[in-house]
């Protein structure tokens, strides 16, 4: 066990860690616990665009006519990417914006066999986008992204400092106690330990994917300029190729460089995730774990010919293995509703962190004999006191 | 000092035991429905479900708070 001035240590590191990043916490739990379930809560508000029943073994049409009907649709916008949904295999979502590199692209979903446009989910004002605009940079873009990060890793340095301090106060203790009649400060300092300590694996794992996903973009940029100009190399210094290549045909010849994979998205060329040469297609497995291990397949935009196809670089792996991580999405509806509860434990902890901490800090002043019930009980020593 | 090493070892695999245990099952959980659908899923629910049980057992056991009041006099 730590020593008492060990302890002194570790409790301070604990008590600011999570000092500081609690109130980011209770929003981004309380924010992630609807986003578990977007996709239930966007179909409950009809903001989900379906597929009409057909045949279950209808052909898809060639995937120029699905572009096309997008382009028809908003005249003077271009298609910046071609995304397959993965539940769904016969909705396709059109990326469209102004500009090959605006953001906020708008989301036109076109039926992969008819090629006829379905409709447009709402992706600014709707209940999960704000949630999920809060939950992700708070509005503040790239800073709040990076911003709520660090909070994330705050979080990771309080569950670390937290069971560190789990060892003194639970040293005559049995595992799970929860002494119900004692004062409520005792109460709840157990409850604050047998939650905190029974779900460490969960938090931990989604603390650590959250933050892992707030560098998306930067993991993005170092792709860019590492992997992605390796290949296209050959190409520096031309101009823009005039993307002449039949969409279907450069679908075909990617996959043929991948036989055993699917598509899950098409880049445009001039897009922030190929050259402004190449369409990138990003080919995917099966499994739900190869599912989000993807492989960019670049074709010549002109010629069609396949110019490179490279696994993704491990840093560009990890984000993609975090995702799932830490949207619980990947097991179908119990382990969301698990993803649910244990959230919710993770407000109790964080609740319950914060009721000590002012309960201390008044005992503090006005009733030392408070500290002494605790120290007396569980702390190895009177000015010790960790866990809070 | 062996054997004062020893009883220190031997508090911290008595207060750790369990929670190591939970973690590392709830660790497969989340792991398991990566690999694969099926069996994998319900393995992996199976998993994750532990410490939620965990938390029930503990505040089944502690059950209804006395009727002697809110905190016992002798106990401050």
């Amino acid at each position: 066990l730590p020593t008492a001035r060990a302890i002194r240590t570790w409790s301070v590191v604990h008590t600011w860690s999570s000092l500081v990043c609690t109130a980011f916490l209770l929003m981004l739990c309380v924010t992630g616990l609807p986003l578990i379930f977007h996709h239930e809560i966007d179909h409950a508000l009809g903001n989900a665009v379906e597929a009409p029943a057909m045949a279950p073994d209808t052909a898809k049409a060639e995937l120029d006519r699905v572009v096309d009907a997008g382009r028809h649709r908003h005249p003077g916008e271009v298609v910046q990417y071609v995304v397959w949904d993965k539940v769904e295999p016969d909705l396709v979502y059109l990326f469209m914006a102004p500009t090959y590199t605006a953001e906020d692209a708008r989301r036109v979903v076109v039926d992969a066999r008819t090629g006829e446009v379905l409709g447009e989910p709402n992706t600014r004002t709707s209940l999960t986008a704000i949630l999920l605009q809060l939950h992700v940079d708070m509005f503040a873009g790239l800073p709040g992204k990076l911003f709520l990060g660090g909070m994330g890793l705050l979080f990771v340095v309080a569950i670390v400092s937290g069971v560190v301090l789990y060892a003194p106060f639970m040293r005559r203790l049995p595992f799970g106690a929860v002494r119900r009649d004692r004062s409520p400060r005792i109460k709840w300092l157990d409850l604050h330990n047998l939650l905190g300590v029974v779900t460490i694996s969960w938090a931990v794992v989604v603390g650590a994917t959250g933050v892992i996903n707030t560098w998306a973009d930067l993991v993005l940029k170092v792709w860019q300029f590492d992997q992605l100009a390796a290949m296209v190399a050959p190409y520096r210094g031309k101009a823009p190729a005039v993307a002449k290549a039949p969409l279907q045909s450069v679908i075909e010849t990617a996959q043929r460089a991948a036989p055993q994979m699917k598509p899950s998205f098409v880049a445009f060329p001039g897009t922030p995730f190929t050259s402004a040469h190449h369409y990138a297609v990003f080919l995917r497995g099966d499994t739900p774990l190869t599912s989000r291990l993807l492989k960019p397949a670049l074709i010549d935009a002109e010629t069609g010919a396949l110019t490179d196809a490279r696994e993704l670089p491990w840093y560009v792996t990890t984000l993609l293995v975090s995702q799932p991580l830490h949207f619980g999405d990947y097991g179908g509806m119990p382990l969301k509703l698990i993803w649910a509860v244990l959230d919710v434990v993770t407000i109790v902890v964080l609740g319950s962190g914060l009721y000590l901490w002012v309960r201390r800090r008044r005992a503090a002043t006005d009733e030392p004999i408070a500290r002494v019930e605790v120290a007396g009980t569980a702390a190895p020593e009177p000015r010790a006191q960790p866990g809070e | 000092m062996k054997r004062a090493e020893d009883m220190r070892w031997g508090a911290l695999m008595r207060v750790f035991a369990w929670p190591l245990v939970l973690a590392v099952l709830s660790a497969l959980g989340l792991l398991f429905a990566l690999l694969g659908d099926g069996a994998w899923d319900v393995a992996s629910w199976l998993l994750l479900a532990v410490p939620i049980a965990a938390i029930a057992w503990a505040i089944v056991r502690a059950g209804p708070r006395s009727e002697t009041g809110r905190c016992h006099p002798r106990q401050r």
